[in-house]
């Protein structure tokens, strides 16, 4: 019984077209020709189409959960409408056995103007449940939904995360061989999602899962495998951690650099130029940061501070002379401070290192900067992430005037 | 209830090879998704009735006042000389009531498949389910607006004194004829409709111009080009003999009426044909 597949995909590929106008124009052809039952070059790119899915073949069984990964605008929703036989792929085939649900937008056909309860035979009727099956589970549905107090109410007056937890429980009844999720357990709360999740995993033991969603900790709580899709085409299939990392390093790569670099610095501060030994450090690796500074006075207490932050401006790591109880002395002319920073024990991904030189009022920045140096940290990570917040690699190199 | 590992499984099987190189196979899916449709069918127009009226502080009046307004605008134009439009077999208010009743069932029937598959776009492009259901729920909401604008015929025909011919039995063949028609119509231009707004923004306008030139609110005329119109206007036949099977007995359009039924059921087939082979490509087309 676990070794029957339920859905299966031979080199599937879809086409779409960037241009509204074409698009359309297009549809009517494919309509006329399909009607007309014409052979043609299903795969031949017209003018502005592109390939949203391309070749792409996976398996799978019952009793498995296949995760679906990649950036947005991969595939991956387009893959499933193919699977849910909503659109037809331009090449390949597909092939499913059993009662698929899609979980892929919850509520679908919710009238607002109608009670809760109303609206569960609607959408229980769209999603393919009789009457005498919602009859049956309705009790079940509402208390699933914890929402039994507003169940006759109207579902305009409903909040969103309301909406959702009815959608789910409807769905949830369905008991299908096949279930596609995509993304819905992004919305509602901690706790229902995590009942959502045992749900997924009740479902698991007798059906094909195949799972869409961003949240990295999800698909590997849920999945056996994934797929990673990178614009269409089958980037990775097989074992999930190795594909996660996959995906992980990708994005760490693929990201754009912002460069949005900032230096400022004033007076008694005339020049300063900054280095960085390498970009790249390995998880748990040191990095040495020198910077040569000009200044055109004494300074005889510097606090020279060294952050490490994320994309989205996490601080992760910060060194800072002062804490330390190091003494940073600037003389006249040319000075030179070299420090190594580490180990990094940081999640691999991108960061960004800064710098601040203050006076010793604690006041007044001399240097200040962002998003100095972009730093890759790479590796595998086992186990949990540890956030490096130890100073012990702070180091006075050398201070010459 | 069978659980999913016992229960026999159906295969579903999607590839690039139009479906009608298996003809028989497309046809056979089709009959049984119209046979698994009517239970969502019937939810889709419980909703759509219910939510319609809830609503609304009118309520049913809604459903009356389109004809009713038709009929008082035609009437005062008559009575008043501003168009003339000759003898009527009936009072000329109860013939303008009748008419523009089963104007409206055609009309209706007419936008049904279009409004329903626009107004279901979120559906369709993320729920597989029989989509026949949308146009059994059109047709079903179309019926029961008819049904209860029935009323305002019960209450000319009582107030007029009217007395109903035997012929009167046949006329619900000729508002399946109406039905028929019109849905043949807005079956054929639904995927059209869907690709382009064009179609929907249009058909107001096309509706309103095509029922002046169907003899709803004046006599079918024998010469010039009312004449002309009323022989080649396939709407004609179905709305004068039916309305001549509720009043005045005898029709002398049969001959077109029957012409008309049986186009419209073959017509009725292809349009539903080409609805089926559309469908997934007018959902990958209007995208979300």
């Amino acid at each position: 019984m676990s070794s029957q597949i339920l859905i299966s995909a031979s080199d599937v590929s879809k086409k779409f077209c960037r241009s509204l106008k074409r698009s359309l124009w297009y549809g009517l052809q494919d309509i006329a020709g399909d009607f007309c039952g014409l052979n043609r070059d299903w795969l031949r790119l017209r003018n502005s189409e592109f390939l949203a899915t391309d070749r792409v073949s996976f398996e799978v069984r019952r009793g498995e959960c296949l995760g679906l990964i990649g950036r947005n605008g991969a595939g991956k929703t387009t893959l499933l409408k193919m699977i849910n036989g909503l659109i037809k792929p331009d090449g390949g085939r597909i092939s499913v056995r059993g009662r698929v649900a899609a979980l892929i937008a919850l509520g679908a056909g919710f009238n607002p103007i109608l009670s809760g309860r109303e609206n569960i035979y609607i959408n229980g009727s769209i999603l393919g449940l009789s009457k005498r099956e919602i009859d049956e589970k309705i009790e079940e549905i509402i208390d699933f939904s914890e929402i039994r107090e507003f169940i006759d109410a109207p579902v305009q007056t409903y909040s969103s995360g309301m909406s959702v937890r009815l959608g789910f429980s409807i769905a949830t009844a369905l008991d299908p061989d096949v279930l596609l999720l995509d993304e819905v357990l992004a919305v509602g709360d901690q706790s229902f999602r995590s009942k959502c999740f045992n749900v997924i995993g009740e479902l698991k033991k007798r059906a094909a899962i195949i799972f869409v969603s961003h949240n990295m900790g999800q698909i590997s709580l849920a999945c056996d495998r994934v797929i990673y899709l990178a614009s269409g085409a089958t980037r990775f299939l097989g074992d999930c951690g190795e594909g996660l990392q996959r995906y992980q390093d990708d994005l760490a790569c693929e990201s754009t650099p912002e460069t949005n670099k900032s230096v400022n610095f004033n007076h008694p501060v005339s020049d300063a130029t900054f280095y960085l030994s390498n970009s790249e450090v390995p998880y748990g690796g040191v990095v040495r940061a020198r910077v040569e500074v000009v200044v055109e006075e004494p300074m005889p207490d510097v606090h020279v501070r060294y952050v490490i932050a994320d994309d989205r401006g996490v601080g992760f790591a910060d060194w800072s002379s002062k804490r330390l109880g190091f003494k940073v002395e600037l003389e006249r002319g040319r000075n030179e401070i070299s420090l190594g920073l580490g180990p990094l024990c940081l999640r691999p991904g991108r960061y960004w290192l800064s710098v601040t030189f203050q006076d010793e009022t604690g006041l007044h920045n001399n240097i200040w900067t962002e998003r100095l140096h972009e730093l890759k940290v790479t590796g595998c990570v086992v186990g949990g992430y540890l956030y490096q917040l130890d100073d012990s690699g702070f180091e006075l190199v050398h201070h010459e005037p | 209830m069978v659980s999913g590992a016992d229960r026999e499984l159906t295969e579903a099987a999607y590839s690039p090879e139009p479906e009608i190189r298996k003809p028989l196979l497309l046809l056979r899916s089709m009959f049984a998704d119209l046979m698994a449709s009517r239970e969502l069918a019937w939810r889709l127009i419980v909703r759509d009735i219910k939510a319609r009226y809830r609503q609304a502080f009118l309520g049913f009046v809604w459903a009356f006042l389109p004809p009713v307004a038709t009929t008082l605008v035609f009437v005062f134009l008559n009575r008043n000389g501003i168009i003339s439009v000759g003898d009527t077999d009936i009072p000329y208010p109860a013939f303008v009531m009748i008419g523009t009743l089963l104007w409206q069932l055609f009309a209706d029937s007419l936008t049904a498949p279009l409004t329903m598959i626009t107004g279901s776009k979120s559906m369709l492009t993320r729920i597989n389910f029989p989509r026949e259901a949308l146009i059994l729920a059109g047709i079903g909401q179309t019926l029961f607006d008819f049904t209860v604008r029935l009323l305002l015929f019960a209450a000319v025909v009582a107030y007029f004194r009217l007395s109903l011919p035997l012929t009167a039995l046949l006329a619900p063949l000729g508002i399946l004829a109406i039905i028929g028609l019109g849905l043949m119509i807005g079956i054929l231009i639904t995927p059209l409709g869907v690709l382009y707004t064009d179609i929907s923004r249009s058909l107001p306008i096309l509706t309103g111009f095509w029922m002046l030139l169907t003899p709803v609110v004046y006599p079918p005329a024998n010469e010039g080009v009312l004449g002309f119109l009323a022989r080649y206007n396939p709407i004609s036949p179905l709305i004068v003999t039916t309305r001549a099977w509720l009043t005045s007995g005898a029709s002398d359009y049969l001959a077109p009426f029957l012409l008309v039924a049986v186009l419209t059921l073959v017509l009725l087939m292809l349009g539903w044909l080409i609805f089926r082979i559309s469908l997934p490509h007018l959902i990958s087309r209007i995208g979300t």
